[in-house]
């Protein structure tokens, strides 16, 4: 990566939101816009993936909402993030959580991570 | 055609626009740009202005005849030097040994941007123009990726001038019109314009006022 580009990056790199890990519960607050109205709405899950570096990087948060999985990415960096909200860290082996997506109920808990 | 700019390819990023949409940009390092020589009707038949980009920092490997050449202009060794074809006004405006700096490029403003584009190599019909190839399955034999035909029987009884055949592909100079251009920085001369543009990082460009699209 070239020096130059690699500064003009971390400009426009959001340094303000507290740092996520895999397994951690989040509550990401994100600006939305209707019309020419805005609101801020919640989502709020398990952080199951990173991915990317800089100004590309993304996060995926996955949350089970009446018995139906649901995945959002978010750009790490993107200014419409108004604010993430960690709320509990989880003991975590594996880098990507993608084994969640199989499992339901009780088994889909991950421990709790107690500093 | 007015005076461009000459540059250097960085490489390719993206950036947020305030309401959250993702820009794929081009950096290029565009500048310390110096004029070199001015060419006028009168002399040498056509009206233009030469500029050179990046500065040959081992001056010893620059030849006596070139080196003489920048000397005149009282500009430092350039390795990248290309012409603009410019009217007359423009060829006065400009004085021999200053410097062109981004800042003759808006935010919001259309450039065309010319370089050589990366080598391919020997290429098929298929990477080369895009034909669809043959069937993989119902009993195609060792005929995968082929052009099909490339012509009628014996009238006209050769192959049409221009048929699109495999061959050399890439490293040819190769225009892209009409970008936006998203950011200008002149305190280190960088250009960020929206999109792609040709050839390799590190790879010199020309960039132009777009011909067909303004403001």
């Amino acid at each position: 990566m070239n020096e130059t580009i690699d500064l003009l990056e971390k400009e426009h790199m959001r340094l303000d939101l507290p740092e996520i890990n895999i397994g951690d519960n989040v509550k990401v607050y994100t600006k939305i816009f209707e019309g020419d109205k805005e609101r801020v709405q919640v989502f709020e899950g398990i952080v199951i993936r990173k991915r990317g570096g800089n100004t590309r990087a993304t996060f995926t948060v996955r949350k089970v909402s009446y018995s139906v999985g649901i995945e959002k990415t978010f750009p790490k960096h993107s200014p419409l993030i108004e604010n993430i909200e960690v709320m509990s860290k989880s003991k975590i082996r594996r880098s990507k959580l993608f084994y969640l997506r199989n499992l339901r109920g009780k088994a889909a808990k991950l421990k709790e991570k107690r500093d | 055609m007015g005076l461009g700019i000459l540059g250097k390819k960085l490489g390719m990023t993206q950036i947020f626009h305030g309401d959250g949409s993702i820009v794929p940009v081009t950096v290029i390092q565009a500048g310390p740009c110096y004029v070199v020589q001015k060419k006028t009707a009168e002399k040498e038949g056509y009206n233009a202005v030469q500029l050179g980009f990046e500065e040959i920092k081992k001056v010893n490997r620059v030849n006596k005849p070139r080196a003489g050449h920048f000397k005149k202009a009282n500009t430092p060794p350039t390795s990248f030097l290309r012409e603009f074809r410019v009217n007359a006004e423009e060829v006065d405006a400009n004085e021999v040994g200053s410097q062109i700096s981004v800042e003759m490029f808006e935010i919001g403003e259309f450039v065309d941007v010319t370089g050589t584009s990366k080598g391919k190599g020997f290429a098929g019909v298929m990477k080369r123009h895009g034909f669809a190839g043959a069937p993989a399955s119902h009993g195609a034999h060792e005929y995968f990726r082929h052009g099909g035909s490339i012509g009628q029987n014996m009238t006209p009884g050769r192959t049409m001038k221009g048929k699109k055949m495999p061959g050399h592909m890439g490293n040819s100079r190769v225009t892209v019109q009409s970008l936006k251009v998203v950011e200008v920085r002149s305190d280190n001369n960088i250009l960020m314009i929206e999109g792609a543009i040709p050839g390799p990082n590190n790879g010199y460009v020309i960039i132009n006022k777009a011909v067909k699209k303004s403001k």
